[in-house]
Order: C-alpha cells, then structure tokens, then sequence
C-alpha cells in the first residue's frame, strides 16, 4: 500500500465515524489530538505567560524608575528578572512558535494532523504544569529562584527548596520541548503531500524543521547540567564545586552549549515567519529562496560553536577568546543575507502596509540593529567593556522582543483571519503596532547608553548619573506593556466576530493554507493535495487541481 | 591595509567628538554629556585602543544601517501599491547573492585583525611592576598588595547605605563609594589576580577598559597601568546575590611617592589596631562597633533588626546559635557553613571587629546573653583554627 493509499485510507475511517466538528465542552481542550486545537492552547499559554513575565518586567522598570529602593528588596528584584527570564523564554516565545507550528505546519504541507497527535497533546500539557511549578516558589519560604535564568554556580545553589522545583520545571519544559521538536521532524519528514519536495515547502516549515534539530541537540544537554546542579545542591557531588574538585566554570560551558543554540531557537521561526508575510505584502516571490534555506541551515550549524562568546570574561586562553570572536563574528555572514533577501524581496516590490506587514518591517529594521549591537558585542577586546552591562541587555531585548516577540505578534495577524474566519480590525491593529513601535524603542534604545556608561545588569540601585535614561526606560516600559492589552482586545474582537474573511484573505497571499477555507475547517488535507511546483513562486507551491 | 584600518579608527575618533558637540548643542544638560551616551575614552593604554576599536566598529554598523535601511526605505516610500506600482517577479540573483556574503566576509576580517591585536596585547599581563590579589565576596572586596604585604577591605561606604531606602540623590558618588579605597601607583603595570571566596563576582572599573570574573577556585589575570591621577569607580558586574548592586569599587591612582607613603600609613593604622586587640575591650566599645560590623558584614541577609528572611537567611533574633553556646556561636561566624550563602568571615574580619559583632548580636537584636567576647577569644580560635588547618 502506497503512502498515499494509507493517507487516503485513514481519511476515510475518519469521515465513516463523522469525526468532522470538535467534541463541545472544556474536556474537548484536555482530550484534543487535532493539531489546531493544540496550537490554539499554546499560543494561549504563550499569550498569558507574556503577562505574567511583563508584569514581572514592569516590577523591574517601576523599581529602576528612580535611584533609592521603593519598591522591592534586592532579594525580591533578583527573584523578578530570574523568574522574568525564564518565563518570557520557556514560557512565552518558545510555546508560541510551537504553536505556531501547530497550526500551520501541517497545513502548509498538506497533511491531515500531525504526526504524533497523542504526543503532541502530552507535550502542551506538561507546561502548565511545569509553570506551576515554577510560579509556586514565589509563596515558598525563600521565594523564587532569585540567581538569573543562567543558573549559575554556586550562587544558584544558595537558594532554598525552590533549587528544586526550578529544576523539576526545566526538565519538564524540555520533555516537553522535545516531543514537539520529534513531532514536527517527523511530521514534516513523513507527511508532506505528494509533491511537496524538501526544497519546495514553505521557508517557516523548513525554520521549524531545522529549529527542531536544534531543540533536540539543545534540550538534552541543559537537562544534564542542571541534573548535576540538582546534585550538588541535594546530593553531596561537587560537579561544580571548586572545594570539591569541582569546577564552576565547567557549568557555564555546559549551558551555553545549550544557551546559543536556544537563542536561535527564538529567532529561527520567526524568520521564518517574516519570510511567510514580506513577500505576500510586496506582492513579489521572496527573494533568493534557496540562499533563505541555506542560510537558516547554516546559522543553525555555527550556533553549535559559538557558545563561550557569552562568557568571555571568565578567563579563558587567549586561543579560546580568538576562536569564539571569529566563530561568533561568522554568524554575521548567512543573518546578513537574510537580512539582504529580504530588502531585495521589498525592492520593485507591489508593496501595501497592512498590520502584519508593519510589524514584520520593523522586525527586519529592529532585529537588524539587535544584529549590530550584537557584532560589536563579538569583538571580544571591546566584550570586555560591554559584559553583563546594559549594554547586553539592550542587545537581547532588541533580538528578542522586537525581534521574536514582533515576529510573533506579526504572524498573530498575518493567520488570525485564517483561524477564526473574521478579519481583525485594521485600524486597532495599526494603533497597536504605532504605540508599541514607538515605546519599546524609548524602552530599550536608552540602555544602550546606560551599559556604555557603565551600569551594570541585574542590580535594583544604581549611581545618580544613571537616572534620567532609566527614568525614560521606565516610562516606555509602561506604555510598552500596557499597549500590549490592545493586543488581546483585537484578538478577542476578531474570534467573536467581524468581517468574513476570504479564503486568500490577502491578496498576494500564497501557499496551501491560504487555498482552505476561512476558518480553516477542523480536518483539514484529509485527501492530500497534489503539488505542482509554482516555478515563478519558489517556496510556494500550489495544489495541482 | 593595517594602515587605513588605524587611520578610519582615528577617523571614528573624531566623527565621535562632532556626535558629542551634537548631543551637546541639542540636548538639556541633563543628557548633554557624552559621557551619559557612550563608553568612556579611560585612563589606560589599552581603554583607549578599546574605545577607538568600540568607535570603529560602531560607526561601520551605522554605515551598513544607513546603506540598508536607505535601500528598504526607498523602495518601501516609491514601491507602493497605492502609487501604482507593479511588482517585478524576480526571485534571483547569483550576483547579488555572491557579492553580499563576500563583502561581510571582507568587512569581518578588517574588524578582525585590530581586536586581535589589542586581544593579545589585553592578556599579556608579563613584565608587570607590581601585584595586587583581589578575592571578590558576598558583598565587599580584599586587595591584597602582595609586594607591600598590605591587605585591605573594601565595602560599600556609610553615606551610600545610609540613602538607600531614603533620598540618595543628595549623596555625592551614591553607590560608588567604599570606606577603605585603595592606591594604584601612576605609570605602572599593576598586575591583578582574582579570585573569589563564595560566589562568582567580577571586578571592572570602565576607565580601566578591562573587566574579569572573579571565580572561586580560579586565578583570573588583569593589568592596569593608570597614566592620570584621578579617582576611578567601578562596580561589581556579575550578579552574586542580594548585594550585587552593592559592591562598588574605588581606586585612587596617585604618583609612586604618594602611593609608597599610603602603603606606609595603611600599615601603621593596621599596626595600631592588631595593638588594640590585646587589650581587654569594654562592653559599650564593642556594641558600638559590633553594630557597624553588623550593619557593614551581616545585615545585607540576616537585616538590620537581625530578623532574617523566612527560608532564605536565618534569624538571629532570639536563634539557637546566637543565644546557645558562645563557642558554636563563634564557629559559625568564623567558619561559615558549607553549601548556604553563609560564608567564613575569619579572613573578612579582624579580631577585634569579630569579637565585637559576637558582642553585639548577644546582647542587641532582642538577645539578652550577657556574653562579652573579647578580641583575645577570637584570635585563641583562629589559632586553633590553624593547627588544624596545618596538621589536617
């Protein structure tokens, strides 16, 4: 029996028991297997944990609004930024690109489901409960996790009983991370539709599926380390005890062998993502699709030998310190030709400025100045000047919140018509993208200069002539975060109702979701679509019929 | 090549000095100064080599920025649907797809080459004139002038913790100032070891252009050679817990004379206070200063009133250790406790220093012992602790 006979086949014993509408009730999220629903619950889970972080964030900011402690005990500020970190990235920005995957992945292949639909409901439903876990330790004794999302020795052994459960959550979050990953892999290896050949499948399928290699390379090697830290806190080893024989240093090797190619983790989907919307709204085929795949493969590739760059001021040899500059400095190769592909896809464009579009041009213009600050951060003799000042934290919030998180927020828009079958208010839409463009920037782009004039990250106080940038970072922080509730307005207004949406729902749109039905019905390519390729259009196949 | 590379740093040099007579003309003086926006240019040869590196780098991502985002700008104002613009349907361009992944790779190797000359210069740390061993703790620093036989602790100064939950804003260098700052000869290689005692720290003073992890179980190598008197401020840059922010460093460079007769007073102050431990000391001298020590030593955990932080820091307040035996009590201090933030103060703290904080917390905090300890008990158990230490 051919692939397509079995894909056919169990088509057909899923229409014979009218499986067609989901079961009605709460129990119908608990019980899902349809890869939509499950997309629809992390992109939820994603969207509530971004307020919990912001509102952690917002602690922070009323905190650094002026010099002097007003509001929280130093203990307490360190809690924050620990549990703001870790939220804002296993909570937040990895379980919406999940969910991201969730929806599209299949429908951008042609295939019914995904792969694993048993597994794929497992992996969502450890996270809630991972999250409790975390979120429980402000109430014990000791509070939160109070020594950075890094977790470094042997500060982070100081903590209480909440050493334990940070560590139970972050073995959850990767089991969890893990199934995804295996499920996506196989899912985009196995069910493509006839056709479908590697290099004509959309470039958010081939991001995820490289992210997902990535993810499974990653996760692992954290789930050790913090095992070992699990250890020595409870157990007597001495892994990373310098007393003990132990070393340190070791543990920051060990997590950032994890920690950088978790940060292209954050980054990959979401070029993905820009390289979905850019070309539908300049109305032109994206440019040079194939260098797009190559360069994805790549960075993820040097992501692997890069990790020390985060550490160059533990004291590592001089050969060490040269090999990571060089290695961290390539990376700027294959992001700047995205970077160009997409300016070139722009360039003799059709181009029209709806929301998504907006949001994804200031993603390639914010990103692109995170790159920047990133280069210069690479040069490791100047490193020295910029580590663990804001500087740093300048940089990471410019790759990850206008970054991913814009990333995010533009596919929210580009799909949300396709999900639920209205269109979204344009013109709220726009409101949100201006106040939000405008505020994270007055947030962000003044702790540039507070880094370069030398305050340090992660400290609750600071010196006088520091004030005034973190007075104006605190304003923007506020109207940054609560533009965000314009967000989940729309979002709401455009479930309940609105204008019907089109089945292309815009008008260069192309690609196999934007040929369903708006809403996407519930079982979607129970037939599998025959692909011809669109020679004009790489990496946007249309259904041969 | 190397030419035109140092020569475009100098170029940045002072393309940087017209941005700060910009920011000068057009902002309010409280953004007016350079120094708020940028690194500063430093007192060392090598923070200078690294602020024109930091300006040549920069100013090669604002061209870049310009070109691209002048490019996308263009095409985002003229390549619009709404003034009628058809789309090209091009997708490819082998030119255009070569020439942007080989220029960066050009642009990337003469970035290269200046960073790893001044990287090779940065680690060199032979031929130095002189020694200081820094060991970083939870939340104060010790310098260790090796050639001079000097130790001294630094922490943050009285005026600044005092403010803290009041009005800094009066305070001159809030957060920035230690009660013991020490000397740096002008002129000279000063070499620095670090080292930590609990958690990791990192010592950086900006004008210096160098900032290293210190590292408990490690030996870290800086070098420093100050050419300008002057009074420079740093801070610790690698969170080690509740008083990450409060841990400033200070170091005054003065020229070799002065730095010789401040080794010379330094050692004379510490000669008279080794003299005052073998004296009998009188309760109210030690509450005195046993409650400064607390406040300067133990008050960052166990706070001011002694209470503690429920699961985190333990109470002194009517606890075990500080109201059982006196003995266990002075373990605890000296020798810290494995595996918690409480860490050994035997090398922290003097005898005299030691013996009046046990004083204080016994009989202050809402204890009531009646316990004088005095300095010759301390130096009794250390020592003792000794013995141990060289029989073991």
């Amino acid at each position: 029996m051919s692939a397509n006979q079995a894909h056919a086949h169990a088509a057909d014993s899923i229409a014979e028991h009218d499986h067609h509408g989901p079961p009605p009730g709460l129990l119908r999220w608990v019980f899902t297997t349809n890869h939509k629903d499950i997309g629809t619950l992390y992109l939820w889970f994603a969207l509530i944990m971004f307020f919990v972080g912001g509102a952690l964030a917002l602690g922070i900011r009323a905190e650094l609004f002026k010099p002097g402690l007003q509001l929280l005990d130093p203990h307490l500020f360190n809690q924050f930024t620990t549990m703001h970190a870790l939220i804002m990235i296993f909570g937040a920005v990895m379980p919406a690109f999940v969910g991201f995957a969730n929806w599209l992945v299949p429908m951008m292949i042609g295939a019914p489901d995904m792969a694993l639909p048993r597994m794929n409901n497992w992996s969502f439903w450890i996270l809630p409960f991972a999250f409790t876990l975390l979120l429980a330790t402000f109430f014990m004794p000791g509070g939160a996790p109070a020594g950075g999302w890094t977790m470094y020795p042997p500060l982070v052994l100081q903590g209480g009983s909440n050493v334990a459960f940070l560590i139970f959550a972050v073995h959850m979050m990767g089991i969890s991370s893990i199934m995804g990953a295996i499920n996506v892999i196989v899912t985009i290896l196995n069910m493509r539709a006839p056709g479908m050949t590697l290099l004509r499948m959309p470039l958010f399928v081939w991001s995820w599926l490289i992210t997902a290699f990535l993810l499974i390379a990653a996760m692992p090697v954290l789930a050790g380390a913090v095992t070992m830290l699990l250890t020595d806190k409870f157990f007597g080893t001495s892994f990373f005890n310098a007393a003990g024989g132990g070393d340190p240093v070791m543990f920051q090797h060990i997590f950032w062998f994890f920690g950088h190619p978790e940060v292209y983790i954050m980054i990959l989907p979401a070029f993905g993502i820009i390289s979905q919307i850019i070309p539908t709204f300049s109305r032109k085929p994206l440019f040079g699709y194939e260098s797009m795949v190559y360069a994805t493969a790549s960075i993820a590739f040097i992501s692997f030998i890069v990790w020390a760059h985060h550490m160059f001021t533990v004291g590592m040899p001089l050969t060490g310190e040269l090999f990571f500059m060089y290695t961290t400095m390539l990376i700027a190769v294959p992001t700047g030709v995205k970077v160009f592909n997409w300016m070139a896809t722009m360039w003799r464009g059709s181009m029209t400025f709806e929301t998504p579009m907006l949001w994804a041009i200031a993603f390639v213009v914010l990103f692109t100045i995170g790159g920047f600050s990133g280069l210069m951060l690479a040069i490791t003799p100047v490193d020295f000047q910029y580590h663990d000042t804001y500087f740093v934290v300048a940089h990471f919030h410019y790759v990850l919140v206008t970054g991913a998180v814009f990333a995010i927020i533009a596919g929210a828009y580009y799909w949300l018509p396709k999900w639920t079958g209205h269109n979204y208010d344009e013109t709220l839409g726009k409101w949100h993208f201006w106040l939000s463009t405008i505020s994270v920037n007055v947030l962000f782009f003044p702790q540039h200069f507070l880094g370069l004039a030398g305050m340090p990250r992660r400290i609750p106080d600071y010196a006088l002539q520091f004030a005034d940038w973190n007075m104006v970072s605190s304003v923007g922080a506020f109207v940054f975060g609560f533009s965000q509730l314009l967000f989940v307005y729309i979002v709401v207004q455009t479930i309940r109702g609105g204008k019907k949406a089109t089945d292309q729902v815009w008008e260069g749109a192309e690609g196999l979701e934007w040929t369903l039905a708006s809403p996407a019905p519930y079982h979607t390519f129970e037939q599998p679509p025959s692909i011809k390729e669109d020679s004009a259009h790489p990496g946007t196949p249309l259904p041969a019929h | 090549m190397m030419k035109g590379i140092v020569s475009s740093a100098f170029a940045g040099r002072s393309a940087g000095a017209i941005g700060a007579a910009f920011a000068l003309l057009s902002c309010r003086d409280a953004f007016a100064a350079w120094s708020d926006l940028n690194l500063p240019v430093g007192v060392t040869p090598l923070s200078r080599i690294v602020y024109d590196l930091h300006m040549l780098i920069l100013w090669i991502c604002v061209v870049i920025g310009i070109v691209v985002f002048g490019i996308m700008f263009i095409s985002i104002l003229r390549h619009r649907k709404s003034l009628g613009a058809k789309a090209a349907q091009f997708h490819h361009s082998t030119f255009a797809e070569i020439a942007w992944t080989a220029i960066p790779v050009v642009i990337l190797v003469a970035m290269a080459i200046p960073s790893t000359q001044t990287l090779i210069e940065m680690e060199d740390t032979s031929r130095a004139d002189m020694t200081v061993k820094v060991t970083g703790y939870q939340w104060k620093w010790k310098y260790e002038f090796i050639e001079d036989d000097l130790t001294i602790h630094s922490s943050l100064a009285p005026s600044s913790r005092e403010a803290i939950y009041e009005d800094p804003s009066r305070v001159e260098n809030y957060l920035l100032e230690v009660d013991n700052p020490i000397v740096f000869p002008t002129g000279k290689k000063v070499r620095l070891l670090l080292t930590a005692d609990d958690v990791i720290h990192a010592w950086w003073v900006p004008a210096f252009g160098q900032k290293k992890d210190a590292i408990p179980g490690y030996i870290n190598e800086i070098w420093v050679q100050v050419d300008e008197p002057g009074v420079y401020r740093g801070q610790c840059a690698e969170l080690c817990g509740r008083d990450h922010g409060f841990m400033p460093i200070v170091v005054e460079a003065m020229p070799p004379e002065e730095y010789e007769a401040w080794v010379a007073d330094r050692k004379a102050a510490q000669a008279e206070q080794k003299a005052l431990a073998e004296r009998e000391w009188e309760k109210p001298e030690l509450m005195a200063l046993g409650k400064d020590i607390h406040l300067t030593s133990c008050a960052a955990c166990h706070q001011a009133d002694g209470t503690g932080i429920e699961g985190a820091f333990p109470s002194i307040r009517a606890s075990e250790i500080a109201t059982g035996e006196l003995r266990a009590h002075i373990d605890v201090v000296m020798q810290g406790r494995v595996g918690t933030a409480m860490r050994s103060f035997a090398s922290q703290l003097d005898d005299v220093e030691l013996a009046a904080v046990l004083t204080y917390q016994r009989n202050a905090l809402g204890n009531a012992t009646g316990d004088i300890v005095q300095p010759a008990m301390v130096s009794a158990v250390r020592d003792q602790m000794r013995r141990i230490e060289e029989g073991g």
